[in-house]
Formats: structure tokens, sequence, C-alpha cells
């Protein structure tokens, strides 16, 4: 059996991985972005001079020959369904028998005049830092538009080449879809700290360019005129499925699937950030554009594909981010605000760069997640705990089994536990006793 | 700031030009003076006389006309005996370095205190004053390894083959040829005094240019780790052995002239530790040298697995010894430049446990003839196989190369593939120890800054990918991987060895 794969991020190549692992099917894996699997969360570091390409390939070159999973450079640009055929846009003609479709995302752009101008782009694939590399040459200041996760990392970057940034957040605070206002706070400040120029409550109404169609400026929706050479664009992204439309496969935003990450013709699949749940369980996006995520639909989708129909199941939520200098990790369904049988506890350090969260349920106590900001804390810990619904004042009395910071660094365990008490009297944590080093 | 910079990176630069001119400099004229008081025995004097008597009262205008026109002198006054084989007559130390010292005159000779200040002092100023300023223009902390990889000096450009250029040539001259270096080494002569008694060798000026080097580069640690307690705590420590165990201690021994030793330096990295002399030097020295011959044999058999059990090899690796005190402090901004691939970590593997084999051979071999008198064991004489240890691994391997390739392998080029006793560690490490890299769960993202910056060459990533603890015979625990993870992924633990080796598995796939 042939087994084409289209996309070569996480997702395809662990699905790729995984069928190899358990079959001995032909496997195909097409990208017109590079010739070998890297990892996309790492692009920032290239441009930040972190790290080279080549350092980015989780896997040597050898790897694919040694798992026979076949690599091509090409660019699909039709797929007839009906006869299990691909086109490249060279005219060649590629064969399957089951096909993966995992093709990622495109930016997000709400036809601002000017959106295409040179020195305007987002940060999504490989050209796209090489694109900056170029767009940034010689630039002094420059303009973020969206408060996300890409948007921060470019912010980074560009901070990285001493290019003063202006932050454009239509929020109220940064991140402030996701985030709760104090810890969105709380990375607000730092981005701050950093001298960047963090714009809240501003959105983009266009870019403006100069006589060589290169940007020379932006205006706000309040009229606020800003002069920058680049504009990073990152108002999110969306399934790259452009190629898809007007064929028989289901779309929506993203290709439609079930839990199999099956879609509506048979032997073709789709995962990852171009997929789209029909079904998402509830509070769950019906798009999930993680790497987490991704790794693990691969997983799934590969025992399916080789016959051992699993269904993708998330389990419990979590996710990380680094901002700046401040790690975020999050476990357990934590949205901006509580839900409503919830309660929370949120504790800050005094210089205002680390913090912690726990939601848990106003009726019996039981922990529903965490959210961390400069404290490394164990997954394995978390996910136990909110499974199987701990009380919050075992749990805070039990912090320190979770936290990961390395080694000599000061423990807040005591001062949390003081918080947490004096927030919630009818719970009682209690300061673990102190173990001696036991051989 | 950044003039503050700019011109503290002058100031360094042109002391490190006046520095590197010394060799060059002075004049350098032998008397009968200097050569009887180098050679105070009779027979010698006449012996050597003749040769050397053409000399006297000539002035060089440089040190290699002068140590090449000397050595032929000396050469001249042994070749008969060579030819006749009569090798019990022919004088074999030449006393080059004292020669070359004493007969050494001019401006190096007349401003010494000057330029031991120039040269060492200032020179140290203007390294601080490049390096202080980050907490200014980066006044936040956090892992900042912008530019590494635009800048030559990090990225294997041509300043970093010139730098290795330099360092190898420095390592050949300190080894083989130290009478060229005479300049440099008369600049230690006061210091050498005052600490030891004695006017300074060549080792003076390498212990005391390693204590300075890694003093001034851990002020670099503690700016740019300063967010991170494990590294400052680690970088004090290696500070502290070196300075104390490796450089103070034994020199202030000397002084005392008691038989002096580095009390944290361990066979097989010690590989002179059971050479004849040595033992003779110990025993021959009271209860204190018993004790030092028992405390370094007890290093051997009880502290290094006992230690490697509770912590890892990195208590000796990157906190107490010198090597990767060099390596942690020195070759930091390097420690990038280590091969990552599987065929490296194959070559490794070979290489260094075959040091290992040898160091222990060796070893073997010299304690045979101590104990039997016999020099030549199957045929081979043992002298040659010790001496071809002390050329290959420990001046080539462990100078030259070890140290010679931080700008283009790495920093950790010795520890990695040379260090017998690295080896040694490594393998208590690899089969019984509590110690661990722990990954958390599933939160690894591949962005590859663990592997990247791990200066040993270990594809950290490989394994927190997979979920699995990353238990490798060469990780020294230098912490790195764990304080670059964007994600908070590493922790260096010590736990216990159950299931140490086990990965990560989601509860929703334990079933796939």
């Amino acid at each position: 059996m042939k087994i084409v794969i289209i996309g070569n991020g996480i997702s395809g190549i662990t699905t790729a991985r995984y069928i190899r692992k358990q079959s001995d099917h032909e496997i195909l894996v097409i990208s017109a972005e590079s010739d070998h699997f890297f990892s996309r969360t790492a692009l920032m570091y290239i441009y930040m001079g972190h790290m080279k390409f080549e350092h980015t390939k989780p896997y040597e070159d050898w790897f694919w020959d040694k798992n026979r999973i076949a690599l091509k450079n090409a660019y699909i640009q039709k797929i007839d369904f009906d006869n299990k055929k691909l086109f490249s846009d060279r005219g060649e003609e590629i064969s399957y028998d089951k096909l993966v479709l995992s093709t990622g995302s495109v930016n997000n752009k709400f036809d601002w005049p000017g959106q295409d101008l040179k020195g305007v782009q987002g940060l999504i694939t490989k050209q796209d830092v090489e694109i900056m590399e170029e767009n940034t040459r010689g630039v002094t200041d420059a303009v973020v538009v969206g408060g996300g996760l890409i948007g921060i990392e470019m912010a980074e970057m560009l901070h990285s080449r001493n290019i003063h940034v202006n932050f454009l957040v239509r929020d109220d605070h940064y991140w402030g879809g996701v985030l709760p206002k104090e810890e969105a706070e709380l990375v607000g400040r730092h981005i701050k700290e950093h001298g960047m120029n963090l714009m809240l409550r501003s959105e983009l109404k266009e870019i403006i360019s100069d006589d060589d169609g290169k940007v020379k400026a932006i205006i706000t929706k309040d009229n606020k005129e800003i002069k920058c050479g680049f504009v990073a664009l990152t108002a999110g992204v969306s399934p790259n499925i452009s190629f898809l439309k007007a064929t028989k496969l289901e779309t929506d935003r993203g290709i439609l699937v079930n839990e199999f990450l099956e879609t509506n013709i048979k032997d073709v699949y789709a995962l990852g950030d171009c997929a789209q749940f029909k079904n998402p369980k509830e509070n769950h996006p019906p798009v999930e554009q993680l790497w987490y995520t991704g790794k693990m639909q691969g997983r799934a989708l590969a025992n399916t594909i080789c016959g051992n129909k699993t269904e993708y199941e998330r389990g419990i939520w979590f996710n990380s981010a680094k901002f700046l200098d401040i790690e975020y990790q999050t476990y357990g369904l934590m949205l901006k605000k509580p839900f409503d049988d919830e309660d929370t506890f949120y504790w800050e350090h005094k210089n205002g760069k680390i913090s912690m969260r726990a939601n848990f349920a106003k009726a019996d106590g039981s922990l529903r997640g965490f959210n961390f900001f400069g404290i490394r804390f164990k997954q394995t810990v978390a996910d136990d705990w909110i499974r199987n619904n701990q009380d919050i004042s075992k749990c805070i009395s039990n912090l320190n089994k979770g936290f990961f910071d390395p080694e000599f660094y000061k423990s807040h365990h005591k001062e949390i536990i003081e918080n947490f008490n004096n927030a919630y009297p009818k719970f009682k944590a209690n300061i673990p006793k102190k173990r001696f080093f036991v051989f | 700031m950044k003039i503050i910079r700019n011109t503290g990176l002058s100031i360094f630069l042109i002391c490190f030009a006046v520095f590197l001119s010394l060799p060059f400099l002075g004049t350098y004229k032998l008397t009968e003076k200097t050569f009887k008081e180098n050679f105070t025995d009779a027979q010698q004097q006449k012996i050597l006389e003749p040769s050397l008597k053409n000399l006297f009262d000539k002035e060089y205008g440089n040190n290699i006309s002068f140590i090449s026109d000397y050595n032929k002198a000396f050469d001249n006054a042994n070749k008969e005996f060579r030819e006749k084989k009569e090798w019990d007559k022919v004088i074999n130390d030449s006393h080059v370095l004292n020669i070359v010292k004493d007969s050494s005159g001019g401006f190096v000779k007349n401003n010494l205190a000057l330029l031991f200040i120039i040269c060492f002092l200032i020179s140290s100023l203007g390294g601080l004053m490049y390096m202080v300023p980050a907490l200014y223009l980066k006044p936040v902390a956090g892992i900042k390894n912008n530019h590494i990889y635009h800048r030559g000096i990090t990225n294997r450009g041509i300043i970093a083959f010139l730098f290795a250029a330099f360092l190898i040539a420095f390592y050949i001259c300190i080894y083989q040829q130290p009478a060229y270096l005479s300049n440099w080494i008369l600049l230690v002569d006061g210091l050498s005094t005052t600490l030891t008694g004695a006017a300074a060798s060549q080792w003076f000026l390498y212990g005391f240019l390693y204590c300075l080097v890694m003093s001034v580069m851990s002020v670099r640690m503690f700016i740019k780790y300063r967010n991170n307690n494990y590294e400052k705590l680690r970088t004090c420590s290696v500070l502290f052995f070196q300075i104390a165990f490796a450089f103070m201690i034994p020199n202030i021994l000397t002084k005392l002239q008691l038989p002096s030793m580095d009390f944290k330096n361990i066979w097989p990295l010690d590989y002179t530790f059971f050479f004849d002399y040595h033992l003779t030097q110990l025993t021959s020295n009271g209860m204190l040298g018993y004790w030092m011959l028992g405390w370094g044999i007890f290093l051997i058999v009880v502290g290094v697995p006992v230690m490697v059990y509770f912590f890892g090899k990195r208590w000796y690796c990157s906190w107490v010894c010198g090597c990767g005190g060099l390596a942690e402090t020195l070759g930091d901004p390097f420690r990038q430049l280590s091969d990552k691939s599987l065929k490296a970590w194959k070559f490794e593997r070979i290489i260094v446990h075959s040091v290992l084999v040898f160091a222990v051979i060796m070893t073997a071999a010299v304690l045979y003839t101590f104990f039997t008198g016999s020099s030549s064991i199957l045929g081979i004489d043992t002298y040659s196989i010790r001496q071809a240890y002390g050329f290959g691994i420990g001046f080539m391997f462990a100078g030259a190369i070890g140290t010679g390739f931080y700008p283009v392998m790495g920093s950790r080029v010795w520890c990695r593939f040379g260090c017998p006793l690295a080896a040694y560690l490594g393998i208590v490490q690899r089969f019984k120890s509590r110690f661990r890299i722990t990954t958390n769960g599933g939160q690894c993202i591949s962005c590859g800054n663990c592997s990247t910056y791990c200066e040993m060459g270990i594809d950290v990533r490989a394994y927190a990918q997979n979920g699995e603890n990353i238990i490798r015979s060469s990780c020294v625990g230098c912490g790195v991987c764990a304080a670059v993870c964007p994600r908070g992924v590493l922790k260096l633990e010590n736990l216990a060895e159950e299931g140490r080796f086990d990965a990560y598995v989601r509860p929703e796939e334990k079933a796939f």
C-alpha cells in the first residue's frame, strides 16, 4: 500500500514515523517548503542567531532513507480524488492508495489596505524567515500587528536586531482572548520592560507605502500614524486549504474530519493545523493549531491507517510558550475566565514576573487546571491531579512534588500556601515537612 | 555603555597585542656567570665551556637566533659522546629556559612590573569593561544567545581559526619549546618567588594564566546566566577549585618544601600519579606523603563511584575539574560547535574508551617497572609506552587539541573524546547512578536549543521529544540544556534509580 502525505510538518512526519514503526507500507512525504522535516517552532531562533537551519532538524538526513520514508520536494496543485492521483505544479503525476493531508496554515489577512506591500509579512514558513532577513535590513522601527504567540515571537526577533517594536494589540491586554487579566498584565509589563511600545486596544487600519512600494508607516483605527520599515502581520492563522476548495472534499474553515481524522472521502485523512473537527468537544477549539496536538493526532492516525482504528483523544489539555524571558506552562482547560462552577486562586511574586493560578470546582474543591508563569511544573503531576479530581488543598500542599525549576532555584511554595490559606480559609493547605537528604 | 564596551575591547586587544609581541622583544646575552649559575657541576662546566664560550658576551637582538645558537653549541658539546655512544657522559638537560631567562635584557627585563600590569591587569580590566556593560545593554535577565551564529568568532569564522591557531601554538610552545616564551615567564617570576620561593617555570605561567582567564571569563558566566542559580554556583565551584586546589595549594606546598599535589586531580586524568618518581617522592616524605598517596587512591576507588552514584559525573566534570573549569568559562562561547551527529558519538565512544584502556596499560607497565625493576614487558620498553602516552595524550590531545580546538569543535573536545577519567566516571554514570536529566512529559517542541548548546555533543532533543530521560555516559551535567530550553522541559536531578529509563507515555496512549 502506498501512503502519500502532503506536508512535512510535525503532524505529517509523526504520522509517517508511526506508520513505519508498525508496518511496511510505502510512504511518501511531499513538501514544497523544505527537503527535510524541521521544527517550525524554532524558526525564530534562526533569525536571532541562536541556531542555524540545520540545528532545527530533529533527525539527521540519513534518517529518512534508513526508515524508508521517501521525501519529495514538490508543490501539489490539484488532487483527483476519484482516481487517487496528485498533480504537482511541474506537471508530475503521483498516485496514492491512502492520502494524508497535513498542509498546515496560512496567515490571516483582513483585507487591510497595503497588506501585500514589501516589508509586510507573517511568520509561518522557512521562506518567511529568509524574507524577513531581507525585509528587516536597515530597518529601525517596526510594527507587530496581533497580540498572540507568533506576534510576541516576531517582536522578540525584531528586538534582537535592535529594531524598535510597536506592538499593536486589539484587546485590553496582551493575548487577552486567552490569558486571564493578571497573567496578561504580567506579560504586558514584561514586554514594556524590554523597551517595546505595547499599544493596547489598537487596531490596524491601513499600511502606507513609500515610492518604491515598500512600507513606510501604518495608520491605526484611531488614526495614529506610526513610521516603520517593517510590519509583522500575526493576527492568527487559518488552514492552508485553498487548493482543495471546489473539490468533493468537505471543508469549512479547515478540512472537516471526524474523531478518527477521516474526511468525507474514503482513504483520505487530514490532521494538524489544516484539519477541523466536525464535532469538537465542549470548550475545545474545532481547529487545533498546536505542535503537541499535531503530534498526538499523528500517532492516532498512524494507528488507524495501519488497521488499528484509534480515536484521537486530546487528554488533559496542556500547552506552553515563552514570552521573551518568561516561560509559561498551562495544564487543564484554563481560559481567560474560570468556568461558572469554578473558583480561582492566583498568586504572583512581588517581582511581578512569577505567578501561578489554580482553578478548582466550587462544590468539592477538585482541581481543574494550572497556569504557571516563570515556574516550571511537571506535566505528569498536573495531569494526574486534574484527571483524578485531586483536592485543591492537597494540590497546593504538594506543589513541591511538581516543581521542575533547576536545582538551587528559590521555591515559593511557602508563600503560595500562605496566600492560598488566606484567600480560601475553608480549605487548608499545609506546609510539607522538610525531608532531610536520606541516602 | 556601548562606548565603554568598545573602549574595553580596544584596551584588551592592545594589551593582547603587547603580550603577543613580548617573546619577540629584548636582547639576549649569555655571560660566563649565567652559564656557571645554571651548570653548577664542575665536570659539566668543563665539558660545555669550550663549545659555549663562543657565545659568551655576544649580544642577540632576538631569542630565536639566540636559542638556535645556544642549542647548536650545546649539541656540539655532546656530539662527541653521542658518536662514541658514551651515553653516561651525555648531558641531557640544557637548562635552555633558565639560560634564556637569565640572559634576557633590554626592554622587557627592565619593565617587568609595568608589563605585568599591562598584560595581565589592564587587559583583564579591558575584558571586564567589554563584558560588564551587558548588564545595562541587556537589562533583563534571561537566556540571550542572540547572534551566536552571526559572529565569526562563535561560528567558525576566520577569526575563530586564527584564535585556534594561537591556542595551538601556545600549547606547543608551553609543552615543547618554553624557551621561546621566556619573556612571558619572566613576567610572573616575581609572583612565583613570593608564592613558591622559586623562579617561575612555564608551568607556573600556565597555571597563572589559567586562573586569570577563568576568573575573567567567570564574570561573563555570572552575567550571562544571572537568572540561573545552578550555573552561578557551579561557576563559583570550578573557579574555587582551580584557584585554591590546582594553583595555590600546590604552590604553597612547594614553598614549604613538601611534595606538591593537586588534591582534586584524579588518576587517570592525572596520569603521572603512579609514575616512579612521583611514588618515590610521596613515599619518601613521611606521613604526609603516604596520606597523599592514600587520598589519591581513595578518590579513584571510593570517591569516584560513590559521588557519581549520588550526583552523576557532574560533581567532578563541571563542578571541580580544571579542564572542565576552563571549558565552562573560556569555552562557554564555543559550546555550540560540538558535533551532534550519530557518527561523532560512535567515534567518541571508541576513542575515549581506547584512551582509558591505554592509560590503564601504561600505568600497569609503569608500576610493573616500579615494583620489579624490569624495564620491559613482552619486549616493549615501559618507558616508551609512558613517553608515548605523555606526548600523544598528555600534550597533543589534552592540550593542543583539547583547548586549541575550542573555537572549531567546541569546548569539550578533550573531555568528550579524550579524557580517560571522564570515560571512567561515565561508565559509572551510565550504569549505576541516581543522576539523570528528566524530560517533562510531552512538553518538548523539538526546537533544538538543547542539542545545539550541549557542549558534549549529546543530541538531547532526540530523547526529550520522545519523553525519554537523558542518561548518557558523556553528560557532564553543565545544566545548559535545561537553561536554554524555552519550554521548561529539562531538569537535572538526582532521583531514585528505579524507572530512570522509563519514557513518558500519555495515559491516552498507554493502550497503543
